[in-house]
């Protein structure tokens, strides 16, 4: 069920385009309102959940290392894994970002052999797939670029030929494409596990199939339902110029590929896919290990009514004289 | 919270830069026109499939001329030698008016030319 019905919610948005553009004259619908609607929602959606976020307190000091902190001389202190300063931080993030670096300590735990003994090994599987998946995924992001851009800059055109290296066929087989094809589908099977699927929601599935029906579109729409790309140029470019051409000569599958995209950027606020602007805020990795150097204050903090012990001594000075408790006041010095 | 929304403003910024390049590249409604030859009437096939497949078609020509050595082209307007600088640009004889100017728009850099002369840079020569 987690599966089949998000596979099908992907399914139903590919039908409805696919019967609106051929059967009905769904063009300007799904060529033009539906993309205008749903980058509306991302925006406005990305907005608003980074400014929700911005302003929720950090009430603690909860980042998360695995190196040792800034201490004492002799102690030789890990400035990536346990940043002391804004500048390590700055380094603990790049690597975070661009590599995954604590998807790289990804472990599994299992019971192995006859005895069932408890045994912990490190999975690197995932941290691979998801390299190959997100890095594919942004070449093909800028690779988009170009039709959006005129003239092209030379670096997406280099880009592109580094790309489709191998020029096997007409057009060219991108690398990016394959990889991005192989990371979704190991990230699909990976969910399929029966601990993992657990845990798994059908949000989760919905994405996969998501990205997985625009990949597939994509890439059929390049290697065999050809769209005249010249025009799907200036289609985008009096769509982002809010000077919108409707035009009926597409084909189903540049409808069916332009929806998904839009569905997609349209629910990322909204989803899990907001891992993209939510890894710059986590606190467990952007704050500075220097608790012990340094107070957080707790912006929730209470501004608490003080009663000192000195106050304390002194209201009840009478009755620990009475009792020959010292005073502190009277053993100053 | 200000280097939050600073980077909220950067990513948005970045997000529209095409909008800009474009105005200021000052070619936001330029769509390229190409050439046609004006004596002739029909491409090998019809103008769609030329459109969307002419590099199809030419990679069909390259492997049926350069690798079984068949020289004819057989379709519905007629037969036609197979021959990239005789045929193709016997007709569409410049080809920065009529080759470059889709290609340069769509970001496709062909690699016909890596063995193929141009006649005009080889007639200057």
């Amino acid at each position: 069920m987690k599966i089949i019905l998000p596979f099908f919610t992907v399914v139903l948005i590919a039908c409805l385009v696919y019967g609106g553009t051929r059967y009905l004259e769904g063009h300007i619908l799904f060529g033009i309102i539906v993309p205008y609607i749903c980058f509306a929602l991302a925006i406005v959606g990305f907005v608003v959940k980074i400014v929700k976020w911005a302003v929720s307190p950090v009430p603690f000091n909860i980042t998360t290392v695995c190196g040792q902190q800034k201490s004492l001389n002799f102690l030789r202190h890990s400035p990536i894994e346990s940043p002391a300063s804004r500048c390590g931080v700055f380094f603990r993030m790049l690597f975070e970002v661009l590599f995954f670096r604590s998807l790289l300590r990804n472990e599994k735990v299992e019971l192995y052999g006859k005895e069932r003994r408890l045994i912990y090994g490190s999975d690197r599987y995932l941290w691979i797939f998801a390299i190959l998946f997100h890095w594919s995924m942004l070449i093909i992001l800028l690779r988009h670029l170009k039709l959006f851009l005129e003239p092209i800059p030379y670096w997406i055109i280099m880009l592109q030929n580094l790309d489709g290296i191998f020029q096997s066929h007409i057009p060219p087989v991108y690398i990016s494409n394959v990889l991005v094809s192989i990371g979704l589908v190991f990230l699909f099977l990976r969910r399929l596990k029966r601990r993992v699927m657990y845990i798994s929601l059908p949000s989760d599935f919905f994405v996969l199939f998501l990205i997985g029906g625009v990949i597939l579109s994509g890439m059929l729409l390049r290697y065999v339902y050809r769209a005249d790309i010249l025009l799907v140029k200036a289609f985008l470019f009096g769509l982002i110029y809010l000077n919108p051409v409707p035009y009926t000569g597409f084909g189903t599958m540049f409808y069916i590929h332009l929806c998904f995209i839009s569905v997609l950027i349209a629910y990322l606020p909204y989803s899990k896919l907001m891992h993209m602007a939510g890894v710059f805020l986590s606190p467990t990795r952007n704050l500075r290990n220097d608790s012990r150097a340094r107070r957080h204050i707790n912006p929730w903090d209470y501004p608490v009514k003080e009663h000192t012990y000195e106050e304390w001594e002194e209201e009840f000075k009478d009755a620990l004289k009475e009792a020959d408790i010292p005073l502190d006041s009277e053993n100053k010095g | 919270m200000k280097k939050i929304i600073l980077g909220l403003i950067l990513f948005l910024l970045v997000a529209f830069l095409p909008l800009g390049y474009n105005i200021y590249t000052g070619k936001k409604a330029y769509i390229p026109v190409i050439k046609a030859p004006e004596d002739k009437k029909e491409c090998v096939e019809n103008v769609f499939i030329m459109r969307k497949r002419h590099n199809i078609v030419l990679e069909k020509w390259r492997d049926a001329s350069v690798r079984h050595g068949i020289k004819k082209y057989v379709s519905l307007n007629g037969t036609y030698k197979i021959s990239l600088t005789g045929t193709c640009l016997g007709c569409h004889s410049d080809k920065t008016q009529f080759c470059d100017r889709c290609h340069d728009y769509a970001g496709v850099k062909p690699r016909c030319w890596d063995c193929h002369n141009i006649p005009d840079k080889v007639a200057e020569k």
